[in-house]
């Protein structure tokens, strides 16, 4: 009977993204305006980026704040070889991942021993060890960075230059992609493991050492999906240097929809990165040039009032309903 | 490289290790206290440096004479972050973890925000204090004066903070506290109060050394950022929730930035101090004289 219910469940969230997918990608048609594209694509790229950070953060519970880390990397691997070798972005993408989901192993071994607050800390050193070297390296641009000149105008070069819809459209099958990763993890054997230990230290014992490599392996997912999102980033804003894409305020920027949304949960970056991207890019534009901190203090001040008042984040707001409902 | 520029530049870690740990030891205590950590600590030492330069800018009081007051405006204001915010953040049933980090990061983001906001993202700088830009040498080695008098400072500090937590009432439900809060509740000490107490003793300390390191740093709402990440690796070197850890930790990562800054561009100077951090972590997860 519960089984019943569930696969149901399962099978409902797929068709509700299918359909989520199938709208987005009409969004165009209606939405012309640059700017408001612009917003779009950041919307998805967070959305998918959240997702990958979701696995690691939300299913295993381990808080990284050091994704900027794999984000970097995979935007760095993308531009460093097309711009120094030739290489097509789709190879510096896959390499980019490959070598953030090997160097997110290495890394795990040591650092998942770590209790909560020094995990987190942790993965904050990492990344900003990471950062030094990148703003110190002079084969990789240093400081200056690298600027992705154009070499073309297609899917083959990933470089658009008439239209910024392939763009939107990448991103979209980034964040479908990172979603259904989720969705299938979810219900793996990973998954159950995952939520047996949650916030149970008893079945986090005996399940010690299987619970442990399945870590590793969500580290290595969740790093090569960043990495893909930040090889995306590399080539749509045709820029990088280190603080464009490893600074910490990335790690931030990829954890705080699943926060806002719903840590843990399917829906939870989704919904997380609709309400924080577009709230974040409106009130700068609005209240005008940046650097003026308002955009800090509007989501800094969500995050307080979510972590405080919604611990389940944002998406807690609909199942309660519902679950009342079916009360 | 002569023994001369090793000694003169181990000598200056040793001071900024000084205060190094005099930043670190306030997040250490909260975390001993209630196992929090705060991650708007460097936030809280970018206001100080701000409160320091203000009352310098407006009233001409000197960041020397302005410590007491600074440190007083910052026991107020962390004793209401606790009772406004961290209070209900320890009340948190699911996601403890991610509540506990996000609502003092999010804090944090508030606060850097504002400053960008009220104070802009100036760089700002004290420019005639007593002690700003002199140096004295002592055995031919040049020590700049407020580095030094900032140590001696950190040292007077650490010595009443131990005579504090050792002789007084408040110093002993202090400890009482950390070591088992319900017993403590039991015998009707307010855990409450002493939490409230413990953020602003932990907030005062910061903003001594907010007001000192005003008058030789520049000013600006990002300042706290990289202080916070290394008063994190000072905390966790020493251990986490002791305050001798916490100088201890502070004079090695203080002389570790030094030595990395002879041997390395001075740009890369901070990697030398996460490496050895991570080295610590990995073999000693608990620090070097932490107890959890």
């Amino acid at each position: 009977m519960h089984d019943v219910t569930h696969a149901r469940r399962r099978r409902r969230d797929l068709i509700v993204a299918a359909v989520l997918v199938a709208a987005a990608a009409c969004v165009p048609i209606f939405v012309k305006d640059v700017y408001a594209q612009n917003i779009l694509v950041l919307t998805l790229m967070y959305a998918g980026l959240s997702q990958s950070w979701n696995i690691l953060g939300g299913y295993c519970g381990q808080i990284s704040l050091g994704h900027a880390l794999y984000f970097g990397l995979g935007a760095y691997v993308t531009a460093i070889l097309f711009t120094k070798f030739g290489v097509l972005p789709w190879f510096g993408m896959l390499t980019g991942g490959v070598i953030s989901a090997l160097i997110a192993l290495a890394l795990g071994y040591p650092t998942f021993r770590l209790g909560g607050h020094y995990f987190a800390i942790a993965t904050i050193v990492i990344a900003e060890i990471a950062y030094l070297l990148f703003l110190n390296w002079d084969w990789a641009g240093a400081a200056l960075g690298i600027d992705i000149m154009v070499r073309g105008d297609s899917w083959l070069k990933f470089q658009f230059v008439r239209s910024k819809l392939p763009y939107f459209y990448f991103a979209l099958a980034f964040a479908a992609v990172a979603w259904l990763v989720t969705w299938w993890l979810e219900n793996s054997k990973w998954g159950y493991w995952w939520r047996a230990v949650k916030d149970n230290s008893d079945a986090a014992e005996s399940l010690g050492v299987v619970v442990f490599k399945s870590k590793m392996g969500a580290g290595a997912i969740s790093a090569f999906l960043t990495a893909i999102g930040g090889a995306f980033y590399a080539m749509f804003v045709s820029y990088i240097d280190p603080d464009a894409v490893m600074s910490f305020q990335f790690s931030l920027l990829i954890a705080l929809p699943a926060v806002l949304g719903g840590i843990g949960t399917l829906w939870g970056p989704v919904l997380g990165a609709a309400v924080l991207i577009p709230v974040t890019e409106l009130t700068r534009s609005f209240i005008g040039g940046s650097g003026r901190g308002v955009d800090l203090i509007v989501y800094g001040s969500l995050i307080v009032l979510v972590s405080l008042t919604r611990p389940d984040g944002l998406l807690g707001l609909f199942s309660r309903k519902r679950k009342e409902a079916v009360r | 490289m002569t023994a001369e520029t090793i000694i003169q530049s181990l000598a200056s870690g040793l001071l900024m290790g000084l205060l190094y740990g005099l930043i670190a030891v306030g997040l250490s205590l909260i975390f001993g206290l209630m196992n929090i950590v705060n991650f708007a600590h460097g936030e809280f030492l970018m206001l100080a440096m701000y409160a320091a330069f203000f009352l310098f800018a407006f009233f001409a009081v000197d960041p020397l004479l302005a410590m007491p007051f600074v440190a007083a405006a910052m026991f107020i204001f962390g004793a209401a972050v606790y009772l406004l915010i961290v209070r209900f953040a320890m009340r948190a049933k699911t996601n403890v973890g991610m509540v506990q980090i996000f609502a003092t990061f999010g804090l944090a983001i508030v606060l850097r925000g504002l400053a960008q906001y009220f104070f802009t993202p100036d760089y700002r700088s004290i420019t005639h204090s007593w002690l700003g830009g002199k140096t004295i040498s002592i055995l031919g080695i040049y020590l700049p004066v407020p580095q030094l008098v900032g140590a001696g400072l950190s040292i007077l500090a650490f010595g009443a903070l131990y005579f504090f937590i050792k002789r007084t009432d408040f110093g002993r439900a202090l400890e009482a506290t950390r070591e088992d809060a319900g017993a403590v509740a039991l015998v009707g000490i307010d855990q409450n109060r002493v939490f409230a107490l413990g953020w602003g003793l932990g907030s005062a300390l910061v903003g001594l050394a907010g007001a000192i390191m005003a008058s030789f740093f520049y000013i600006y709402p990002d300042v706290g950022a990289s202080f916070a990440l290394i008063a994190y690796v000072v905390v966790a070197l020493g251990g986490f929730g002791s305050v001798f850890g916490a100088f201890a930790g502070g004079i090695l990562v203080g002389l570790v930035e030094a030595t990395t800054a002879l041997v390395m561009p001075p740009s890369l100077k901070a990697v030398g101090i996460y490496a050895v951090y991570l080295l610590v972590v990995f073999i000693r997860p608990r620090g070097l004289f932490g107890s959890i």
